[in-house]
């Protein structure tokens, strides 16, 4: 599943902003995907579901379609602190929805560089654009190489 | 009209335990989990599946949890809760069995029967038989409208906690209750298994209905203050405990003829150690086990369940504290992801109810 997501990731040109539309559980439908120009570089997933892309040694972690399709409506969510060095696996934060919560685990080694700020205002952002204006934090990565580990 | 059976219902002793843990999506023994009449429909009109209590039922539809949630406030919404089983209860002494029970779980089999048996053993009579019906509740402000389309009975005289039998949309046999689980005026409706999906499809044709599932249930209930077997109220509380003593008859207290009643009469003229309150906070929600702290951070107790409010975009909570911190306005800590959060005692409802009362 995963494979062919980002496969389509590096395939559609950049469009319109739309909407991402969400998975249906079990049925496997993928309906349409559209990117913006920053993520045609190749996103990776790891278990946990948390997603990153990179560009000079910047990645972008947010979670994946499937996760916060299972979250359900993103009501809450905090950051760890711009400055906060996370290792691989370190929780940086959590996303709470009506009925579930979920810790997030940085999918890489390095130093917070920025936080969305806009979610404080509006959570929800992480369930509409996952992959867009849903992002979570930025971080500047220790170890660049590292990002082949995590699966495409 | 006649006073329902299923006032027991409404007295918050709903069934069984119910938690995001019980959740589990429906990969593997399927057949070991018992399916309603609608399990079909569930599926057509986009089910989401999960295991609750031993059967297989929609925890949401297509839409998201929150906008369920709030369709059913500011329109109706369809649940089937046909997982909470009816039964009949017949022969003279039928109000002696019933008010041998502890005011609780009836919709659990065993007990019943084995009281059932003992009862008969003792040369009394009643019998006791589990209807084949589903059961149906429609909640929202347009709930009686929409069910007015469909039956000759004028529902103005059907209020809050009554019932009556009558045609539904052209199945016949069906009782009408006003009541259910989420602070609106609504009913729930008792249908023969046979005619549940008719019933199901002819409500949902008309545009204010939308079909709910346990995640808005859950969410509606808890706004409305009302407890979930299992984790707010259990064996181990008592009436009092769990701020429900209206529940209690004013005979029967005088009478102490009910389980218990040692324990409990006691504790209506005195004191009581801990009482289940409404808590609010900003910030992360509470959930369930998250310590309740005073002000000067001793643990003082426990939220039973919680979560963000989609009518009032804060985070509710249920817990029990002891007496002297219960009172409405008092402030105190709850902690959440390991940190103290300022909380405050709130009455419940959280949301103002709208049961459907004759004054």
């Amino acid at each position: 599943m995963r494979a062919v997501l980002c496969s389509l990731c590096a395939v559609l040109a950049p469009a319109a902003p739309c909407l991402l539309r969400a998975w249906q559980l079990g049925a496997g439908v993928i309906r349409t995907l559209c990117m913006g120009l920053a993520l045609l570089s190749v996103c990776k997933f790891t278990e946990k579901h948390e997603c990153v892309t990179t560009e000079n040694g910047v990645g972008t972690v947010g979670i994946s379609n499937f996760a916060q399709e299972a979250l359900g409506d993103v009501v809450y969510c905090s950051l760890l602190e711009v400055g906060t060095k996370l290792n691989k696996q370190d929780e940086f934060g959590a996303l709470e929805s009506v009925k579930a919560a979920s810790e997030l685990y940085s999918p890489l080694s390095g130093e917070v560089s920025e936080i969305n700020e806009a979610l404080a205002e509006n959570p929800g952002l992480v369930s509409k654009f996952c992959y867009e204006d849903g992002w979570l934090i930025k971080m500047t990565l220790s170890n660049p190489s590292a990002l082949d580990e995590i699966r495409s | 009209m006649q006073r329902a059976v299923s006032v027991v219902a409404h007295l918050g002793f709903r069934l069984q335990a119910f938690s995001p843990d019980l959740y589990r999506p429906l990969s593997f023994a399927q057949d070991v989990l018992r399916r309603t009449p609608l399990y079909d429909f569930h599926l057509v009109h986009g089910g989401k599946m999960v295991a609750f209590a031993g059967w297989s039922l929609p925890v949401q539809y297509r839409d998201s949890h929150t906008d369920s949630h709030l369709h059913t406030r500011q329109h109706c919404s369809l649940f089937d809760v046909s997982h909470m089983l009816q039964t009949k209860i017949c022969g003279s002494d039928r109000v002696k069995l019933m008010e041998s029970l502890v005011v609780g779980d009836i919709a659990e089999l065993r007990p019943n029967q084995d009281k059932v048996r003992e009862l008969q053993n003792q040369g009394r009579d009643v019998g006791l038989e589990v209807l084949d019906n589903a059961l149906l509740a429609l909640q929202g402000p347009t709930a009686a409208q929409v069910l007015q389309a469909g039956v000759a009975d004028d529902l103005r005289k059907l209020p809050f906690m009554t019932s009556a039998v009558m045609e539904v949309f052209g199945v016949s046999g069906c009782r009408v209750t006003r009541c259910g689980y989420t602070g609106e005026d609504g009913v729930e409706i008792s249908v023969p298994a046979a005619g549940a999906v008719h019933l199901a499809t002819a409500l949902l044709e008309n545009p204010e209905v939308k079909l709910a599932g346990l995640a808005a249930r859950d969410s509606l209930r808890l706004e409305a203050g009302l407890c979930l077997y299992g984790t707010d109220i259990d064996e181990h509380t008592t009436p009092v405990e769990g701020s429900l003593s209206w529940t209690l008859g004013k005979r029967r207290r005088a009478a102490m003829d009910f389980p218990g009643a040692k324990v409990i009469v006691p504790q209506l003229k005195g004191k009581v150690q801990r009482r289940r309150v409404g808590l609010m906070c900003e910030g992360a929600p509470m959930r369930a086990h998250s310590p309740i702290l005073n002000m000067e951070g001793t643990m003082i107790g426990t939220v039973t369940s919680g979560c963000p409010s989609p009518s009032l975009k804060k985070n509710v909570a249920m817990g029990y504290v002891p007496c002297e911190y219960s009172r409405p306005g008092t402030k105190l800590m709850v902690e959440v992801r390991r940190k103290q959060q300022m909380a405050v005692v709130s009455k419940m409802p959280f949301v103002p109810t709208n049961y459907y009362t004759l004054k």
